[in-house]
């Protein structure tokens, strides 16, 4: 197992340069000068043409690439055009929040995703199987903006029970960090959570008729055992997937969710980078998302082998 | 007859309801029958004969689909229909222990095997850890898994086909049950494989005096194991006595067919004369698969060694082998569905220069997967001719033909396969295959599926259309009997290897190599036969 887990971390190096590669590009070809943005509308091109020597940007794209990945290597992920402030300080500084939302995102879906999924497919047909599958329906066409912004007018302004907007670190105390992230949580986690949910009830109520749930009920094991010991079990890998496909759901949602609510993190970072062209500040985010999307689906893959002795690499 | 004590199972006037839509009212039509302590019981009956559907409903195990079953169920005189779902979860495991068809899927993939044995300990005693591993590790000693200790922690896919039948049989028996359900419990098993089941099964229940409810289709295996016997058709008992009586002198028509049905042991064309030119060669066929790469040790598996055979028109050879000889593996070399690792397949000189695909045709083994579920048989049969350059109608005037003449309605040919049964869907097939006028029909395992009575009808339209178009045949099998009704010589294979070659009546007579032998001695029933030379 540990040889195996060796060998997949050391495949990730080429899927990282790949990435690198990719967002390097992605920004250069794009249209939109930073120079130009940065010199502001009634600058002349001798002025343009120094602020973009100064950073760099009239080398060839080679070069360029070379220089980011270089200082990439050491840690470096460059400083921001516009700040003057190291990119990873500027991550650093809007991680909690981000981080945060992403996990709690995680737990509120998955903890009630797998439960309610797995009755469902055990119990394929009955009111609740039904209920879940209208609500998921709807959790999945509702866009985020527009349910965040109804939470808020519901809990925030009519009921005045949570904030509207912001966001509490946890270091100032429980009810204060959990009052702030309740909303952006269920907002962004909803669509999570029934996209489990579906993949949860298909999966179990797929195992539900396989033989050996047959052989368990014949050994005289109690129903709930065998949905849980032996259909869900095995319904474990599908479920395993779309939790790690959702988490590149939950990234691209935690952008739009820390506007809705206002929350200083990652998210808004990028966004404001994007509108100034700010490319180090991108490049680094993005890099930054990549790398946890990769890491997670490590993740993912070695949890299958954990789960399903069949699974050899 | 009365009884001091009464049976372990007793079915009265048990009825079922089919769920709707069907050809029938009642999937178990009035059906009663009962298991004493120490008999084996044989339920026999082709597919859809209700065997199944009764066994399950003694376990409760009914599908949701069927409605409740009337009639009553008595187990030790005490009546289960009315018994509670608790009750009914008890008696599972504890009074009754039940083993399935399918070991290969009856046992969950993700949890080692010894824990599947274990779960009946926990579900029912309150017995420690230690004790509940020694109790399980003692039942695998009994059904004689090798190395108990190593092989509890070993995940099913880790372990053979009899292996696995062998586990279910533990957890089955390891509370003692007074009553041993098997349905079909060595149908997917290899004949040698088989043979040792059913020793097993029979030598523990003489020793508990347990009785079995025995579900089969399989006359072969009803003579080796059975006390008595309940003959089931269309929901119905058609017939029950002892084996004897109902094997040798059957009182219903429809058992005398079923009997009739089995093929004989007899070689059908020990006077069959082949002059037929050369039709494929195929020397020295090889195929070698490695696995593992970069990181890890390559392993190579020689699924096929050196195998040599010559196939004349009008001949039909037989291939004979368990799972893993590598049979399916020629095949499928011959056939250029893999590619060989290395030796030559040869067909005869064709006159017109057609193509490979046009002068060799397949039939498969699974009639119900063979066939496109999304296109009319018609556009089935067609297909292959109009690759060819055949005009649709031209093809389709021939496509009605062979329906014709594989015994089908040429109006039929409008149909979707599941709107035929399995033996016309075979029939299908093999006009599919015809379509392509070809020389060599290679068939692996084509009458496999099929019940016994309709395998006889399939055999006999292959030894027609072997007449009518002087085709080679290659003709894949793993069963003896059936090799005996249509096969003129055999080739014997065993890891991957040709062990035995010769006229099929020369080597049932005087196999010369052990595992031959081996497979002879296997073959159910075969104690009332006599082998003629």
């Amino acid at each position: 197992m540990l040889s195996f887990v060796a060998k997949r971390l050391l495949g990730l190096v080429p899927v990282i340069l790949v990435v690198s590669i990719v967002v390097f590009l992605l920004l250069r070809l794009s249209p939109g000068d930073p120079a130009v943005v940065i010199a502001g509308d009634n600058a002349d091109a001798a002025t343009i043409e120094r602020i973009r020597s100064s950073l760099g940007l009239d080398q060839p794209l080679v070069t360029q690439f070379f220089i980011w990945a270089g200082s990439l290597l050491q840690g470096d992920l460059g400083i921001s055009i516009f700040s003057n402030i190291p990119v990873s300080d500027l991550i650093l500084q809007r991680l909690e929040p981000t981080a945060s939302l992403a996990l709690t995102t995680l737990v509120f879906a998955i903890v009630i995703a797998v439960p309610l999924g797995t009755i469902a497919g055990a119990t394929a047909g009955s009111w609740l199987d039904r209920a879940l599958m209208f609500v998921s329906v709807l959790g999945f066409s509702v866009p985020v903006f527009v349910l965040g912004y109804c939470l808020i007018y519901v809990f925030s302004l009519q009921l005045r029970v949570l904030p509207v907007q912001g966001f509490a670190s946890i270091r100032d105390g429980i009810g204060p960090f959990f009052s702030s992230i309740a909303l952006p949580t269920v907002t962004l986690g909803l669509a999570y959570l029934v996209l489990i949910a579906r993949i949860t009830r298909a999966s179990v109520l797929e195992m539900m008729g396989e033989d050996f749930i047959r052989t368990a009920r014949a050994k005289g094991v109690k129903e709930r055992l065998v949905v849980t010991r032996h259909a869900l079990r095995n319904a474990a890998i599908p479920i395993l997937t779309v939790i790690g496909i959702g988490v590149a759901l939950l990234i691209s949602g935690v952008v739009v969710i820390e506007t809705v609510f206002n929350i200083p993190g990652v998210g808004r970072l990028v966004v404001d980078a994007i509108l100034k062209r700010d490319y180090p500040v991108i490049q680094g985010v993005i890099l930054m998302f990549s790398g946890v999307y990769v890491v997670v689906n490590l993740a993912i893959d070695i949890g299958y082998a954990f789960l399903d002795p069949r699974v050899r690499y | 007859m009365l009884m001091k004590t009464p049976p372990v199972i007793e079915v009265q006037d048990l009825a079922i309801p089919l769920p709707g839509g069907g050809d029938r009212g009642f999937a178990v039509d009035h059906v009663s029958f009962s298991v004493a302590a120490g008999e084996i019981v044989c339920v026999v009956g082709e597919s859809g004969s209700g065997k199944s559907v009764t066994a399950q409903s003694i376990m409760g195990l009914l599908p949701k689909v069927f409605p409740k079953p009337a009639g009553r169920i008595l187990f030790e005189g005490r009546d289960i229909t009315s018994a509670t779902p608790a009750e009914l979860r008890d008696l599972r495991g504890r009074g009754i222990g039940m083993i399935f068809q399918e070991p290969m899927t009856a046992l969950n993939p993700v949890q080692a095997v010894g824990k599947q044995i274990d779960e009946v300990l926990r579900t029912h005693l309150k017995l420690s850890r230690k004790a509940r591993f020694d109790r399980v590790i003692a039942a695998m000693q009994e059904v004689r898994l090798p190395d108990p200790e190593r092989m509890y922690h070993a995940f099913p896919h880790q372990l053979s086909g009899g292996q696995r039948q062998r586990v279910l049989i533990a957890a089955a028996l390891i509370l003692g049950p007074k009553l041993l359900i098997a349905d079909e419990p060595t149908t997917a098993l290899d004949v040698t494989t088989q043979a040792q089941i059913l020793k097993q099964i029979r030598d523990l229940q003489r020793e508990r005096g347990m009785g079995v409810l025995f579900i089969t289709h399989d006359i072969g295996v009803v003579r080796e194991i059975a006390d008595r016997v309940v003959v089931m058709k269309a929901g119905k008992v058609v017939e029950h006595g002892p084996v004897g009586r109902v094997l040798d002198a059957p009182a219903s028509d429809y058992t005398r067919m079923l009997i009739a049905a089995v093929p004989t042991l007899e070689p059908k064309r020990k006077d069959h004369v082949v002059t037929g030119d050369v039709a494929i060669k195929v020397d020295g066929l090889a195929k070698t698969y490695h696995s593992g790469g970069l990181f890890r040790d390559r392993r190579t598996v020689h699924a096929l060694q050196g195998a040599n055979l010559v196939v004349r028109r009008g001949e039909t050879l037989g291939i004979i082998g368990e799972s893993g000889s590598g049979k399916s593996t020629l095949a499928r070399c011959i056939t250029q569905l893999i590619e060989p690792s290395s030796g030559n397949v040869t067909l005869a000189a064709g006159k017109d220069g057609r193509a490979f695909r046009q002068r060799l045709q397949m039939v498969f083994q699974d009639p119900y997967r063979s066939l496109n579920p999304r296109r009319t048989v018609g556009q089935s049969i067609i297909e292959g001719p109009m690759n060819f350059g055949q005009g649709k109608a031209e093809a389709m005037g021939r496509a009605k033909e062979l329906m014709q003449l594989v015994g089908l309605e040429p109006q039929a040919i409008d149909r979707f396969p599941h709107q035929f049964s399995g033996g016309q869907r075979q029939r299908i097939s093999i006009a599919r295959a015809l379509a392509m006028e070809p020389d060599i029909l290679v068939a692996d395992e084509a009458v496999s599926a099929l019940d016994v009575s309709v395998q006889a009808q399939v055999l006999r339209l292959i030894d027609d259309i072997q007449k009518r178009f002087d085709l080679a045949i290659l003709f894949i099998t793993h069963d003896l009997r059936v090799a005996a009704q249509i096969c003129d010589r055999l080739i014997v294979m065993h890891r991957g290897m040709v062990v035995e070659e010769g006229t099929v009546a020369s080597v049932f007579a005087a196999p010369a190599h052990p595992y031959t032998r081996e497979l002879l001695a296997s073959i159910p029933g075969r104690a009332e036969e006599t082998i003629p030379a």
